[in-house]
């Protein structure tokens, strides 16, 4: 609860400045009233707001993670409440993510032997396949869909919760909604994305073998052995799963806080959702790249 | 005034000086009140005069600018979050269209906060959650979803949820709000019935005048963030005061203005004629 008040209580100061910023509040016609500053300056002022108000959302939004992290007890202890969202993110994800998978692996099968084929070492191309969805394209496309999935589908339930006050009537029930209501979202999504990841990218390498061996005629033992041989489970595969969980982390992060700090509003839903889609998706790709720098360096 | 009906039993809930702005918008300035143990109180005014916001600053959903709300002899705003949530135990509150929880069925409403703060075993869980829902008429109800209800059924199973755990206080915000006659007479009778039953004291923030006056025992009038009129609805029917008069029959012309107030004058703004 503390924490909750405290994020109200931001949300207050945040209101404040943008009142500041237009001298009707927001929307209001506050340029009209204010010609005499240059067009320059009111450049740089929105500027300078846009800039401020962004690193004021970042600092908020670390410190609603770190209420998660605190009020997680609950969503671990009770753990039927975080299976039930993984359910319904993890579990109710897993046709997209396969059917997605497969096509995903059979364009590599296609693609992969056509290059390959040019330096006569197509025989490798279960190695490519592999290699490919399990250190960068599963945690990365699995990531991608699960957000526009699973992380817009908890935005908007916990956004239209607050916005029908089922939050405040479970604050008013003395139920902490960060406890009660996120973290089990936040939990199921960290669960879930790993899976999904390891789902994918097992499909995917089924759907490389259907086009490379049975469709193109490659032969399946090399496919098979060369694969068997190459893909090291702690370069490869581990540091694949550990970007997937990684991502898992990002995306429930940023699906439950934009659900939580929606406005609460048709509108204000509908733009958080939107948000959590692009937020997530720059995020994921920002953080492969760096994950991938830091994983992969050396070798 | 409030002395006189909190006379016979003791204050439950008692708001000094009350202030709250939302930044720098106030909404409320310095108000006063006491609700008495056992009564039943309704705080009326136009809508955005700052009554719902009374309900969330007594609930401790905001803290005031300046004054203090006493709930049970403790200061709502200086208490710690464990203490504070042990208070809410002890409060029931009917949002304004229900906020019923949307993936639960009534009956896990009913029963939800009866799981989240004790051991008590299902079959006893059972038969509080029917027994609740057969004071609220909705026993046959239990399965459905919030959903399939309709706007007063929700209402009243909003109305048994708050009273799950025999609160002390049970707070109503705008309970009649866009009901049929049937439902909004149902709600009523409830409110009173369910107050009188559990020993309870209940605050019913409405401006539906009417309805409320037949079943509650005081009536504080709050406008522009000020308690401008208060009394028992006798007295508010008798009263000559402009804006009671005005409320209470309904009147659209009297000292609430239809206009809200704008930068520039009419002439100014839409005919064209400068300043000054």
């Amino acid at each position: 609860m503390a924490d909750s008040q405290k994020t109200k209580a931001a949300v207050s100061q945040k209101k404040q400045r943008d009142s500041l910023a237009s001298p009707r509040g927001p929307g209001g016609h506050g340029q009209k009233l204010a010609p005499e500053k240059g067009l320059l300056a009111q450049i740089l002022i929105h500027f300078g707001h846009s800039v401020t108000d962004r690193l004021w959302r970042l600092g908020f939004a670390a410190h609603f993670f770190l209420a998660v992290l605190m009020h997680s007890g609950t969503a671990l202890r009770r753990f039927q409440l975080t299976i039930r969202e993984i359910y319904f993110s993890g579990a109710l994800s897993i046709i997209i993510i396969l059917v997605s998978g497969l096509f995903v692996g059979m364009v590599l099968g296609l693609q992969g032997y056509d290059t390959l084929e040019r330096y006569g070492s197509s025989e490798a191309l279960g190695v490519l396949v592999a290699l490919s969805l399990v250190r960068e394209l599963g945690p990365v496309v699995a990531g991608l869909l699960f957000a526009s999935r699973a992380g817009a589908a908890i935005t908007a339930e916990i956004g239209l919760m607050k916005a029908t006050e089922q939050i405040s009537a479970m604050e008013m029930m003395a139920v902490n909604p960060i406890a009660r209501v996120v973290a089990p979202r936040f939990w199921a999504g960290v669960i879930s994305m790993p899976l999904l990841a390891a789902l994918f990218s097992a499909m995917g390498i089924f759907g490389g073998y259907l086009v490379g061996v049975k469709l193109i005629g490659v032969d399946a033992g090399s496919f098979w052995s060369q694969m068997q041989a190459t893909v090291d489970f702690r370069e490869d595969i581990l540091n694949g799963v550990i970007k997937s969980f990684v991502f898992g982390i990002l995306i429930s992060w940023i699906a439950v806080f934009e659900g939580y700090d929606a406005d609460p509003t048709a509108e204000g839903v509908s733009r958080a959702t939107t948000r959590t889609v692009v937020t997530s998706s720059l995020s994921i790709l920002a953080a492969d790249f760096i994950l991938t720098a830091l994983m992969f360096r050396g070798s | 005034m409030a002395a006189a009906i909190s006379g016979s039993g003791e204050t439950l809930v008692k708001i000094s000086n009350l202030s709250f702005a939302y930044d720098n918008r106030p909404i409320l300035s310095g108000i006063n009140m006491e609700i008495a143990r056992g009564k039943v109180v309704a705080i009326m005014g136009s809508s955005g005069c700052g009554k719902t916001t009374t309900l969330r600053l007594i609930g401790g959903q905001l803290k005031p600018t300046r004054g203090k709300v006493e709930v049970g002899g403790q200061t709502v705003h200086l208490l710690g979050s464990d203490d504070l949530y042990e208070l809410r135990r002890r409060m029931g509150m009917l949002f304004q269209f229900g906020a019923l929880f949307t993936d639960m069925s009534v009956y896990d409403n009913v029963a939800f906060q009866i799981r989240e703060h004790t051991d008590l075993p299902e079959e006893l869980i059972n038969d509080l959650v029917l027994m609740k829902l057969h004071a609220v008429g909705l026993r046959g109800a239990h399965c459905l979803m919030p959903t399939e209800l309709s706007g007063g059924m929700a209402r009243r199973v909003a109305l048994a949820r708050a009273v799950a755990l025999d609160p002390m206080l049970i707070m109503y915000d705008e309970p009649f709000a866009g009901l049929d006659p049937i439902s909004l007479s149902i709600i009523g009778d409830l409110i009173r019935k369910l107050n009188d039953a559990l020993g309870a004291s209940s605050i019913v923030v409405t401006h539906d005048v009417q309805e409320s006056l037949k079943i509650v025992d005081y009536v504080y009038f709050v406008s522009a963030g000020k308690v401008v009129a208060e009394g028992t609805p006798e007295e508010l029917k008798a009263s000559t005061d402009p804006y009671v008069h005005q409320f209470i029959w309904g009147e659209a012309d009297g000292p609430v203005p239809f206009h809200y107030p704008a930068n520039q004058s009419y002439e100014v703004e839409l005919m064209g004629a400068r300043d000054g």
